[in-house]
């Protein structure tokens, strides 16, 4: 008999293991053996436990997942029976693993991929399904830059259990982030935008209804679009960085952005595309231009993280004038009254940028905001 | 055998137990499905043979395409099943007649005066056509007047119109007012932004947007106080104004409010002080001395009158001299004999609704300052004040719950609390807690949407409960919360106790299963 | 200047000396001065505010009050043929039993749930308003009709993405002063002519100023001024042909025996409710509505609440709640969606209560029995010597334009003369149409008899 709905599930059992005991992330087997040495308690499976546990287990849900610490466990252990699929290494699994879990509940057709870990995991996840299937993240690792989890382990499983039961129609594209491990552990913290996942986004309950709400997320970027889009200047060139409301501009002008890189735009048409520092400084001789960015990553940084690209330099030569930022109201909410940030690597440019800043929050409609480096 | 105590049997360990709170359930149909052909609720007045002897029929004297060809399908019943349906419809409503209601912030849900209902209802209020000759409703002009003087005493402005339909149109009214302005000087097309900050009302930024301007919103600093760096930050040659509630919807009051302005007027941009929050301040700090030129004041909140299910209210608007020219027509005047209306303002932004405004709001508000007077005022921001901080100070005892912001400080007339540390921990929501409130009879409203403060809820008492009315309220929200961590199957579920349970959002989201009336209903569903 | 007061108040429980004493000390605060801590003293006002001196008992205030109300006259104890936007109809007293109760009169906000009254009882007004006007879309009432026809017009903006509106030349001046300034800035709003003879627009002047720019045609049925456009197909016609919306502005007590707008091609109606059920109030009985067919990019744009029926979670159990309420224009995003607020509501479930009362026979007899009067009015007043009635040759509904250029005297000087015989003439013209020369617009409705009409008549012939 055929399940009505099937949940994929895969639990990173190393995620969050070095964050405890002062190791920042967990990847690699080195990492992990000290960690283990050092106490750390895997915080995965008691995170996907407690995020599964919000799910109740019906005839027609089936929870597909790979045996033992990947997932099995954790499935059981909530009353569920699950449907094990592949094979791994006890106490060995690898970043190999997540991928070959993820692609396999893509290719059973799963309703919905939960899992645990951080970003690497994601960024396996998402080397596995692209935004071919609806994911969503249980957090369990130390800070995480990605945008595909849930604020905790119990609103992920809320929203899973509204998923199966088809209340969630509506999806969002968030950054998954590709961050250096071994650079933050020397202090030094890279990232890059690796890719969108596809994430299921839940309205908030219809109460407390007495002023229309804000247009939804890819409503409010269209709106946002329409804003710069109008305001854009013959002579002027436009970089823009990657991000999904910055998408929202280039898919208004009918262009084509690269999914991650930073492109050029004037008068409407592509100048140039995934252009690094080089090719932007090039570009930029004697050219008036705007850079546009949109914060990446849960964590809000415009500049820093997934858009090296656009390097101080080139912020210094174009100008802190001219420096436009867009987000929606609702990205701007998920900081939480945390300020936006900027980590360009050059001391100088973060302060010119710090303070407050403009930023585009519909169509006429902008925000002010503060900005910390 | 003796009788017994039964009054003891509402104590537990000495404390009062939960009102056993069930809402009126009549399962009333919808009207139409009570229609019965041929009955009659009223009839009317029969036309005279006089008459119809000579005019004959006079749908005749339509061209046919304008005859109305099919009778409207109105439902049919007669009166006694009129009155009761919608009796009973009344009855499955928590108004502030019936319960705690300080679960609606920012509404100043108080007391409405029964005294100002009858004062209102009189035929030499409500029989009243507003083109009667001037000298037939010199009563209602004079009403009108005097309340206007007393806003003006309030508030420190110059002139008042009374003519908006409520708040949000007295904002609209404002910018209408600063957009003249500007034109008036030539700047219209450069100055073509309003800033305003995330904690005042949404409709500053929705009004402002409807007259055409731009919207800059400025988020608070870490303190939830509004950032004075922010706003130098948004001001420019562009800025036409600022709109500004205050206190905020979080109950703060920005202590640098009179620098705000100074940092607007410098750039050349007027100030409008949106009051809907007046209710703590009476008496005690104005718009005049804080330098606004424009301010706006709830009548059917501040003061008093009730909201009607949402409205008619009043939005009384108030400006400087300098920017009178720019009102509404008609004010009110008084030649010291007679008051009239008067018409005659070349630069007025014209007329926002038909004739006055809904006057008998302003009758009920004028009758309710006129019950209480300077030092009464002042009694109702002290105490609306004190029951806020009485309150606070018990909300913030039960534990998941906290009021960001503002650490260490009052509040002024209402707090918005976040039930964060409770959802992290239970998962449940503050909507959860609100519904599963309302089955002991109590109201709960969150916030405005998108929600900044998360897991909100806004509560603002007013002075018009009592000790014991409070202490209900949070003994209600006490065990809510508890319930969140012993039984949240049971909060996750309610209601229990009202009317009809949660609804089903999704058909009506979806455009093909919405349905606005009941006869787009019955197509849906194939009748 | 926490002095402590004597006076304890009735509406402020609180203000009881003790009970403020005890709360303070379980706040920890020494006086209600603290909570005021933010308020700098700089901004304090210093002195006590100059109000007059209050009216402590109920007594006392009804008094006071009543003494100023006294100074007013109803329009029922004259004999008043006043309208122009505010009609003297009668209203049952189920209606005022209806909206006087406290549960109605003091709800507000609250959820679908635990305010299933207020819901339900907007769904059957705006239920009951669909089935008058053959439209499957009605809002929760906005302020007033005005306020209903400046957001109509801004709404077929949104629509067509276009900006000049065609506005009927015959709607009142004030109707024209709130368009004007609800649309601004960057809205074309010019008005079409209209055939002197018959009042109906002048339909070459339209195709001339229509074109493929034109967002809306506005134009109102029955007239402001009284007379029954008979081509309003005609006018849709056009319209569409430009691809631009047609809007009407009807009144909802005339549908019961005239065709509603959407049957000749209305895409948006609008209007204001006052007729059904509502005291005049000097104005405060307005309320506005708007309707549409029940097409989504109609729905988008409406910026009111729209209460739509849905199931709850018990089968069988009907529930309510907003629809759309994330609404995503399907214009540019050029503009807000204006707001919504507070607006009137009550006056909604007051109109549901007048139609029911009132079913289907009632809005015919109603509608005829006006009509009736009205024809009966305009056919004595056109005997008198200096009377000319009507001015637009073509069917009236309840108001009609009576001129007065064969009586030498202004309107100004008729009307003062009615008014010493207790009577309010028509509303005086002279000013907002002056092509109409000496004309007041009079209005009689089902609360006129024929005595009272003929009384009009007399009089005048005394006046004129």
């Amino acid at each position: 008999m055929e399940a009505r709905k099937k949940l994929g599930l895969i639990v990173n059992p190393v995620a969050g293991l070095g964050g405890r005991v002062g190791l920042k992330g967990s990847n690699g087997a080195e990492i992990q053996k000290r960690a283990l040495e050092l106490g750390a308690v895997p915080q995965s499976l008691n995170r996907a436990i407690l995020a599964l546990e919000r799910i109740e287990p019906a005839d027609d849900l089936k929870i597909v997942t790979y045996p033992g610490e990947m997932g099995a466990d954790v499935a059981r252990s909530c009353g569920f029976e699950p449907t094990i699929t592949g094979s791994i290494e006890p106490g060995k699994t690898t970043a190999e693993d997540t991928r070959n879990a993820a692609a396999e509940m893509l290719r059973l057709g799963v309703d919905l991929l939960l899992f645990a870990g951080g970003d690497g995991t994601a960024r396996d996840v998402y080397n596995a399904v692209g935004d071919e299937l609806p994911v969503l993240g249980i957090p369990a690792g130390v800070k995480i830059h990605s945008a595909v989890y849930a604020t905790n382990p119990l609103s992920a499983g809320d929203l899973a259990g509204l998923i199966l039961q088809d209340k969630v129609s509506a999806f969002r594209e968030a950054e998954v982030m590709d961050i250096d491990e071994d650079g933050v552990r020397q202090g030094i913290v890279s990232a890059k935008l690796y890719g969108y996942l596809k994430v299921p986004f839940r309205r908030r309950f219809l109460q407390g209804l007495k002023a229309p709400s804000k247009p939804g997320e890819q409503a409010a970027a269209a709106a946002i679009a329409a804003d710069v889009v109008s305001n854009m200047e013959v002579g002027w060139l436009y970089v823009i960085g990657p991000g999904t409301t910055t998408r929202a501009i280039t898919t208004r002008l009918e262009l084509d952005k690269t999914l991650i890189g930073v492109d050029v735009v004037a008068e409407g048409d592509l100048v140039a595309v995934d252009v690094n520092e080089s090719r932007l400084l090039e570009l930029l001789k004697g050219r008036r231009a705007k850079i546009v960015v949109t914060p990446i990553g849960g964590q809000g940084y415009i500049f820093g993280r997934g858009n090296q690209q656009i390097s101080p330099q080139v912020i210094a030569r174009v100008g802190r004038e001219n420096v436009v930022v867009v987000s929606t109201v609702g990205k701007i909410h998920s900081l939480g009254g945390r300020p936006l940030l900027v980590d360009t690597g050059d001391r100088e440019v973060d302060e010119m940028l710090g303070g407050h800043i403009r930023v585009v929050t519909g169509y006429n409609e902008q925000i002010v905001y503060r900005v910390a480096c | 055998m003796a009788q017994q105590d039964i009054s003891k049997h509402r104590f537990t360990d000495g404390k009062l137990n939960l009102r056993r709170f069930h809402q009126a359930r009549w399962d009333e149909p919808v009207i139409f499905e009570l229609s019965c052909e041929g009955q009659r609720g009223i009839l009317v007045p029969e036309v005279e043979q006089g008459i119809q002897d000579e005019v004959g029929d006079v749908l005749a004297t339509l061209p046919d395409a304008m005859r109305r060809k099919e009778p409207p399908r109105l439902p049919e019943l007669a009166q006694p099943q009129v009155l009761r349906h919608y009796v009973r419809m009344s009855q499955e409503n928590l108004g502030a007649d019936l319960n705690v209601e300080i679960g609606q912030g920012t509404c100043t849900m108080k007391y409405s005066p029964k005294i100002n209902e009858q004062l209102a209802g009189t035929p030499r209020m409500a029989d009243l056509h507003p083109l009667q000759d001037e000298e037939t409703v010199q009563g209602v002009l004079e009403i009108m007047y005097r309340f206007e003087q007393i806003l003006k005493e309030i508030s420190g402005m110059d002139r008042f119109t009374l003519q908006p339909g409520a708040g949000s149109a007295a904002i609209y009214a404002n910018a209408s007012i600063i957009r003249a302005y500007h034109e008036s000087r030539g700047e219209a097309g450069q100055r073509d932004e309003i800033i305003t900050t995330i904690f005042s009302h949404p409709s500053n930024a929705a009004c402002a947007q409807t007259a055409g301007f731009k919207v800059i919103t400025l988020y608070p600093d870490e303190d939830g106080y509004p950032d004075i760096d922010a706003l130098k930050a948004a001001v420019s040659e562009r800025t036409a104004a600022l709109l500004i509630t205050n206190p905020e919807d979080t109950g703060i009051f920005n202590p640098r409010i009179d620098e705000f302005v100074r940092v607007v007027h410098e750039a050349g941009g007027l100030c409008s002080y949106d009051q809907a929050n007046a209710n703590g301040i009476l008496g005690i700090t104005r718009a005049r001395e804080a330098g606004f030129d424009l301010c706006h004041f709830n009548l059917h909140k501040t003061f008093s009158s009730p909201h009607g299910c949402g409205g008619p209210g009043c939005g009384a608007s108030g400006v400087t001299e300098e920017l009178a020219r720019f009102l509404p027509v008609p004010t009110v005047e008084f030649d010291g004999e007679k008051y009239y209306l008067d018409y005659d303002r070349p630069d007025s932004v014209g007329k926002l609704r038909p004739f006055y405004g809904y006057v008998p709001v302003v009758l009920r508000a004028y009758a309710w300052v006129m019950s209480l007077g300077a030092e009464g005022l002042r009694e109702v921001a002290d105490i609306s004040v004190l029951n806020n901080n009485y309150l606070l100070n018990k909300m913030v005892q039960i534990p998941g719950c906290s009021a960001p912001y503002a650490p260490g400080k009052h509040r002024i007339e209402q707090v918005r609390y976040s039930w964060e540390e409770l959802a992290a921990e239970t998962g449940v929501h503050s909507e959860e807690l609100g519904v599963r409130a309302a089955d002991f009879g109590i109201h709960y409203w969150t916030s405005h949407h998108p929600y900044v403060v998360p897991e909100p809820v806004t509560l603002e008492p007013t002075e018009t409960p009592s000790k014991e009315d409070l202490d209900e309220y949070v003994t209600v929200m006490a065990h809510v919360a508890e319930e969140a961590r012993t039984d949240p199957e049971l909060v996750k579920t309610a209601p229990h106790n009202s009317t009809v349970h949660t609804v089903d959002h999704a058909p009506l989201d979806d455009p093909s299963q919405w349905a606005m009336t009941w006869r787009a209903y019955l197509k849906r569903i194939g009748k | 200047m926490t002095k402590e007061r004597a006076i304890v108040y009735p509406y402020i429980p609180n203000s009881v000396l003790a009970v403020k004493q005890q709360m303070l000390q379980e706040v920890g605060a020494e006086q209600i001065e603290d909570f005021f801590e933010d308020v700098p003293e700089k901004l304090r006002l210093k002195r006590r505010m100059n109000l007059p001196e209050p009216f402590l008992s109920e007594y006392a205030l009804k008094r006071h009050v009543e003494g100023i109300l006294a100074k007013n006259k109803t329009a029922g104890e004259y004999l008043s043929f006043l309208g122009a936007g505010c009609w003297q109809h009668h209203v049952p007293a189920v209606c005022d039993e209806i909206n006087g109760r406290g549960e109605f009169l003091t709800a507000y906000a609250g959820e679908p749930y635990d305010d299933h009254g207020r819901f339900q009882a907007l769904f059957e007004y705006t239920s009951m308003m669909g089935e008058l006007l053959n439209m499957d879309v009605v809002n929760v009432p906005t302020y007033d009709g005005f306020q209903a026809t400046a957001t109509s017009l801004r709404m077929a903006c949104r629509l067509t993405g276009r900006r000049e509106l065609l506005i009927a030349g015959t709607i009142s001046g004030d109707l024209l002063s709130k368009i004007r300034d609800y649309c601004k800035p960057g809205f074309a709003i010019k008005q079409v002519g209209y055939d002197p003879a018959t009042g109906q627009m002048d339909l070459d002047a339209l195709k001339a100023a229509i074109s493929e720019g034109t967002a809306a045609v506005y134009f109102e049925n029955p007239s402001y001024l009284g007379f029954v456009e008979t081509r309003g197909d005609e006018i849709a016609g056009i319209a569409h042909d430009h691809g631009a919306v047609c809007v009407v502005g009807a009144d909802p007590i005339s549908l019961g025996v005239l065709t509603p707008p959407a049957d000749y091609g209305a895409d948006i109606v609008c209007g204001d409710i006052q007729p059904l059920g509502m005291h005049m109030q000097f104005g405060g009985g307005q309320a506005g509505y708007i309707a549409t067919h029940d097409k989504e990019e109609y729905v988008m744009e409406y910026p009111s609440r729209l209460f739509g029926i849905a199931p709850t979670r018990v089968p069988g159990e009907y529930g309510f709640g907003d629809v759309a309420y994330e609404r995503t224009s399907f214009a540019e995003r050029e503009e807000g969606k204006e707001w919504v607020g507070t607006a009137a509501a009550l006056w909604g479930i007051t109109a549901g209560v007048y139609l029911a009362l009132m079913g289907p026979q009632g809005m015919r007899e109603i509608g005829e029995g006006i009509m009736t009067r009205v024809r009966y009015a305009m056919l004595e007043l056109d005997k008198i010597a200096g009377v000319k009635v009507p001015v637009f040759h073509a069917p009236h509904f309840k108001e009609f334009v009576v001129n007065f250029d064969g009586a030498g005297k202004t309107i100004a000087e008729i009307n003062e003369a009615l008014l010493a015989r207790e009577i309010f003439g028509g509303k005086d013209l002279t000013q907002e149409f002056p092509a109409l020369g000496n004309s007041a617009l009079y209005c009689v409705t089902e609360v006129h008899t024929k005595e009272d009409m003929d009384r009009l008549v007399s009089a005048l012939k005394e006046v004129v």
